[in-house]
C-alpha cells in the first residue's frame, strides 16, 4: 500500500520538523521545516581542475585523490549506502487542511490574485465535471480531468510570468486557463470544430496556444521534458528573463527522456523548472510500482539539481516553490526540480476506471478531506476575502459559462477538408497536393460517407 | 579501409555545369565530403546567431572531423534530438549530429512523435522547422552491424519530415545548407565511405542545392537508373560498363527522398521504358520499393520491363560477408542487362 496512506505516513507528510539526512557520510543537516530552503546538494563539482590546496592530496595522500570529476576522499570502511535515505524528505507546506497557516515562510499573494487563482481552481473544477458527463454521453470522444490537481495546477501557473514557455503533460489545462484560454477555446478544441486554434487534429485534452505560451499537449510520455530543457537553452543564449517550466508525472520520470533531460539540465546550466506532479498513480500503476526511492525529489541531487518537495494540494505552498524556484533558475541561470505530492482523485481519462485497480475509499478519502479547492477557500475566508454568496455566485456562472461554451462549441461546423493537408510541411508539397485532390473526387462520388465534409 | 580502396580507388568527381544551376562558373578548391560539410556548417553558422551545432564529442571536431573548429569559432555543445527540437522550437537552427545513423534509433520516437508532428499538432502555432539531424550512413568497408546501416525507409514512412541524401563533396555542402534552411525538419544522411575518399572541386562560397529536385546526372535512352548517395557511384561504374555493351543508360540522383521529386523520375521512364534502383538498404521495405510503386502506377503502358531492384540483402549488415551483401557494380550489371533483355 502507497506509504502515504497510512496514519503514521500522513503525519510525517504534515510537515513536522524533520532532521536533514544522512548523505554519503556528511555531516546531517537540520533542514527545520517549514522553510522555502532547499535540502542540501553536492558542492559543485568544477572541471578537473585542481586548486593549490589539493596539491598535497593529488601527490599520492592516502585521503584523497583527484579523480576526473573532483576530489574524492577515501574510506577503508566496506559501507554500502542504503537504498533509502531514514526518513523521506518532508514536504514544505503553508496551509493545513482547514486553511490555517503552519508556516509563515511562504510568498505573499495579493487578494487580486488570490481571488483570480480560487475562482480559476473552482471553473477548472467544473469544466472539469461537466466535460467528463458530455464524454460519458458520447458528445465528445475523450477527455481528461486535472481532480485534484487544482491547486498544483493555478498555483504554479500564477506564480509565472507569460514570458515562461510551459512544455505541458495532458493534465495541466489550468495552467492555461490562468493564462486566460477561455472555456470557449477548451470546447473549441474538445469538439474539433473550426474554431479549435488545432485545426481538429488531435484528441480532446489536447490543447496549445502560441498566444499563452503553452506548448501543444502530445500523447506521448515525457518526450516534453528535453523539449523544456531545449527551450531553456534558448532563453538562456538570448539572456531572457524568464525561464520555461516543464510538468510530468510520476510515470514520467521512468522514462529515458526524464534522464536525459534532468542530466542536460544541469550540465548545461539552463533556467527550466522541472514539475513533477506526484499524483501517486501513472493510470494503474501505483507509486510503489514505479520506483523504490523516496520519490523524485531525491533524484534532483544526484544530478546536481537543486530540488524540493511541496504539498501540492497546498496552493500557497505551490505558489511559493515555484515563485522562488523561477527566481532562482533565472538568476543563477539552472534548472530547479519540484516535486509536488498530491493524489490523482479522478481517473486517468475517460477511458479508464480506477475503482477497478484501487480502493473507491482511497479516493473519496482524498477527495474530501484533502480538496486543494476547498483548503484554499477556507483560507481566503479566513482573509475575510470569499464568502458563501460568491462562492454561491462563482459556481453558477462558472457552470453557466461551461454550459454554453459546449452548446456553441458542439454547433460548430468541423475545419475545412483542406486542414487535412495543411503543416505537415510550412508548404504543401506535390504529393499532398495529389492526395488532396484524388480525396476531394472520393468525396464527391460517395457524399453520404462523408457527412461534414463538403468536397467543395 | 583497404577494400575501400580496391573498389573505389579515390574518387574525383568533375564539375559538371549542370550540377551548379545558377552559381557562377568558379569551381572552388577539390576538397572532400568532411570538409565541405564542414564549410556548410561554418556557414550556417555564420550566417545565422540562432543556429546551434551539437551531437556527441563534436566539440573536438566529431569522430569524422565534421564539426573541426566550430567550437573554437561558435561554442561547444552536446545534446539529443529532444532537446534539438524544444531549441528549434524557440526559433533557433538546431543541427544536432547523431554519431552513427545506427544510433540513431533512441531519438525516433522525438522524429517521429515529435519533431514531424509539431506544426500540424498545433494547428501551425508552433513548429521546430529549424531542426536538422545530420547522420553518417552506409557501408565503410568495415563497419559490420552497427557502423555501416542505411536506415533511410524508416524514415521516409514519416509525413512531417524531409530526408535528404547527398551523393559527392559539392552535393553534400549545398544540400546540407538547403536543409538547415528550410523550414521543416529534416534527417540528413551523409555516406561516411566517402566522408575522404570522394574529393571534387567545391565552392568555397555559399551556396544551396534545392530540395525535393532530382537531378539526371547522366543522360541515355535505354534504360533509367535511380539511386543516392554513395551507391550512385557503384550505379555510374555499372552504366560506364553497360555502354560498352552498347546500353545507353539515364542515372538519375533523387538526392531528396521525401518529399520525392517523381515527376523527374516519371518523365525518364517514359523515355526509356525501364527503371533499375539501387540502395544498399535491405531490399524488403526499403525505399525502392516505394519509387516501384509509384512508377508503375504512373508509367504501367510505358515499361517494357518489371521495375528491378539491386539493392541489400535482407539480413543485419555482415562483416567479412560484406562484398557478397551489398548491391555491386557486376549485380548491377546483371540486372541493366536482364532489364533491357526482358
Amino acid at each position: 500500500m502507497a506509504f502515504f496512506l497510512s496514519k503514521s505516513g500522513i503525519r510525517t507528510l504534515l510537515g513536522i520538523p524533520t532532521m536533514g539526512f544522512r548523505w554519503m557520510g556528511n555531516p546531517v543537516h537540520r533542514n527545520v521545516l517549514p522553510t522555502a530552503s532547499f535540502h542540501f546538494t553536492w558542492p559543485r563539482h568544477e572541471s578537473l581542475r585542481t586548486d593549490g590546496q589539493l596539491d598535497s592530496q593529488s601527490n599520492g595522500d592516502p585521503q584523497g585523490l583527484d579523480f576526473p570529476g573532483g576530489v574524492v576522499k577515501f574510506t577503508p570502511e566496506l559501507k554500502f549506502l542504503h537504498g533509502f535515505l531514514d526518513e523521506r524528505i518532508p514536504c514544505y507546506k503553508v496551509l493545513d487542511e482547514q486553511g490555517h497557516l503552519v508556516s509563515n515562510n511562504f510568498v505573499q499573494i495579493s487578494k487580486d490574485t488570490a481571488l483570480k487563482m480560487y475562482k480559476d481552481m473552482v471553473t477548472l473544477q467544473t469544466m472539469d465535471t461537466i466535460f467528463y458527463e458530455v464524454q460519458r454521453q458520447g458528445r465528445i470522444s475523450f477527455y481528461v480531468t486535472a481532480n485534484g490537481e487544482e491547486a498544483l495546477n493555478i498555483a504554479s501557473s500564477a506564480a509565472l510570468s507569460l514570458n515562461d514557455p510551459v512544455f505541458p503533460q495532458y493534465r495541466e489545462a489550468g495552467v492555461l486557463l490562468w493564462r486566460g484560454f477561455t472555456v470557449q477555446e477548451f470546447a473549441n478544441q474538445c469538439f474539433g470544430n473550426k474554431d479549435d486554434s488545432c485545426k481538429g487534429r488531435q484528441m480532446p485534452a489536447h490543447y496549445g496556444s502560441k498566444k499563452h505560451n503553452y506548448f501543444t499537449v502530445a500523447s506521448t510520455v515525457a518526450t516534453q521534458i528535453p523539449h523544456a530543457v531545449g527551450a531553456a537553452y534558448s532563453l538562456k543564449m538570448d539572456g531572457k528573463n524568464a525561464c520555461v517550466i516543464s510538468y510530468f508525472g510520476d510515470g514520467g520520470t521512468s522514462t529515458g527522456d526524464f534522464h536525459a533531460a534532468i542530466n542536460f539540465a544541469a550540465v548545461m546550466e539552463v533556467p527550466v523548472i522541472l514539475f513533477c506532479r506526484n499524483n501517486g498513480w501513472a493510470i494503474s500503476t501505483p507509486v510503489n510500482d514505479q520506483f523504490r526511492g523516496d520519490g523524485i525529489v531525491v533524484r534532483g541531487p544526484a544530478y546536481g539539481v537543486r530540488s524540493i518537495r511541496v504539498d501540492g494540494n497546498d496552493a500557497i505552498a505551490v505558489y511559493s516553490a515555484v515563485h522562488t524556484a523561477r527566481k532562482l533558475a533565472i538568476s543563477e541561470s539552472r534548472p530547479i526540480l519540484i516535486e509536488a505530492l498530491t493524489y490523482r482523485a479522478g481517473h486517468h481519462t475517460t477511458s479508464d476506471d480506477s475503482t477497478r485497480y484501487r480502493p473507491i475509499e482511497e479516493i473519496e478519502w482524498w477527495k474530501t478531506s484533502q480538496d486543494p479547492v476547498a483548503r484554499f477557500r477556507k483560507w481566503l475566508e479566513r482573509e475575510g476575502w470569499w464568502h458563501s454568496e460568491a462562492e454561491r455566485e462563482h459556481r453558477d456562472s462558472a457552470r453557466q459559462e461551461v454550459l454554453h461554451a459546449i452548446q456553441v462549441a458542439e454547433k460548430l461546423e468541423k475545419p475545412a477538408l483542406s486542414e487535412v493537408f495543411t503543416d505537415v510541411y510550412d508548404v504543401q508539397p506535390s504529393n499532398l497536393q495529389e492526395e488532396e485532390m484524388l480525396l476531394r473526387e472520393t468525396v464527391r462520388r460517395h457524399p453520404k460517407e462523408y457527412p461534414g465534409f463538403p468536397s467543395e | 579501409m583497404a577494400v575501400a580502396l580496391r573498389r573505389f580507388g579515390r574518387l574525383r568527381w568533375s564539375c559538371s555545369g549542370s550540377c551548379l544551376r545558377g552559381i557562377s562558373s568558379e569551381c572552388g578548391k577539390p576538397i572532400n565530403l568532411y570538409t565541405a560539410i564542414n564549410q556548410a556548417l561554418h556557414s550556417a553558422l555564420e550566417t545565422d546567431p540562432r543556429a546551434y551545432v551539437f551531437g556527441e564529442d563534436v566539440g573536438f571536431g566529431g569522430v569524422f572531423r565534421c564539426t573541426t573548429g566550430l567550437a573554437d569559432h561558435f561554442g561547444k555543445h552536446r545534446g539529443i534530438v529532444g532537446f534539438a527540437v524544444g531549441l528549434a522550437a524557440m526559433g533557433n537552427r538546431a543541427i544536432c549530429e547523431i554519431q552513427f545513423a545506427d544510433y540513431i534509433f533512441p531519438a525516433f520516437d522525438q522524429i517521429v512523435n515529435e519533431a514531424a508532428k509539431f506544426r500540424y499538432r498545433s494547428g501551425n502555432q508552433f513548429n521546430c522547422g529549424g531542426l536538422t539531424i545530420r547522420a553518417p550512413y552506409g557501408a565503410v568497408g568495415h563497419g559490420g552491424h552497427y557502423h555501416s546501416q542505411s536506415p533511410e525507409a524508416f524514415f521516409c514512412h514519416v509525413p512531417g519530415i524531409k530526408v535528404v541524401i547527398p551523393r559527392s563533396p559539392q552535393q553534400a555542402k549545398g544540400l546540407l545548407l538547403s536543409c538547415i534552411r528550410d523550414a521543416n525538419p529534416t534527417v540528413f544522411f551523409e555516406p561516411k565511405w566517402l566522408y575522404r575518399l570522394a574529393v571534387e572541386d567545391v565552392p568555397e562560397k555559399d551556396y544551396m542545392v534545392p530540395l525535393s529536385e532530382a537531378e539526371v546526372i547522366r543522360e541515355g535512352n535505354d534504360i533509367t537508373l535511380v539511386g543516392w548517395g554513395a551507391q550512385l557511384s557503384i550505379m555510374e561504374q555499372a552504366c560506364n560498363e553497360a555502354e560498352k555493351d552498347g546500353i545507353s543508360c539515364e542515372l538519375i540522383d533523387l538526392k531528396t527522398l521525401i518529399p520525392w521529386d517523381k515527376e523527374t523520375v516519371e518523365a525518364s521512364v517514359n523515355k526509356t521504358g525501364r527503371l533499375v534502383i539501387s540502395h544498399e538498404a535491405p531490399v524488403t521495405g526499403g525505399f525502392g520499393a516505394e519509387i516501384s510503386a509509384s512508377i508503375v502506377e504512373r508509367c504501367f503502358l510505358r515499361l517494357e520491363a518489371p521495375v528491378c531492384r539491386v539493392c541489400g540483402l535482407d539480413t543485419p549488415f555482415p562483416l567479412v560477408f560484406e562484398s557478397l551483401y551489398l548491391p555491386t557494380k557486376n549485380k548491377l550489371l546483371d540486372a541493366i542487362k536482364s532489364t533491357v533483355g526482358y
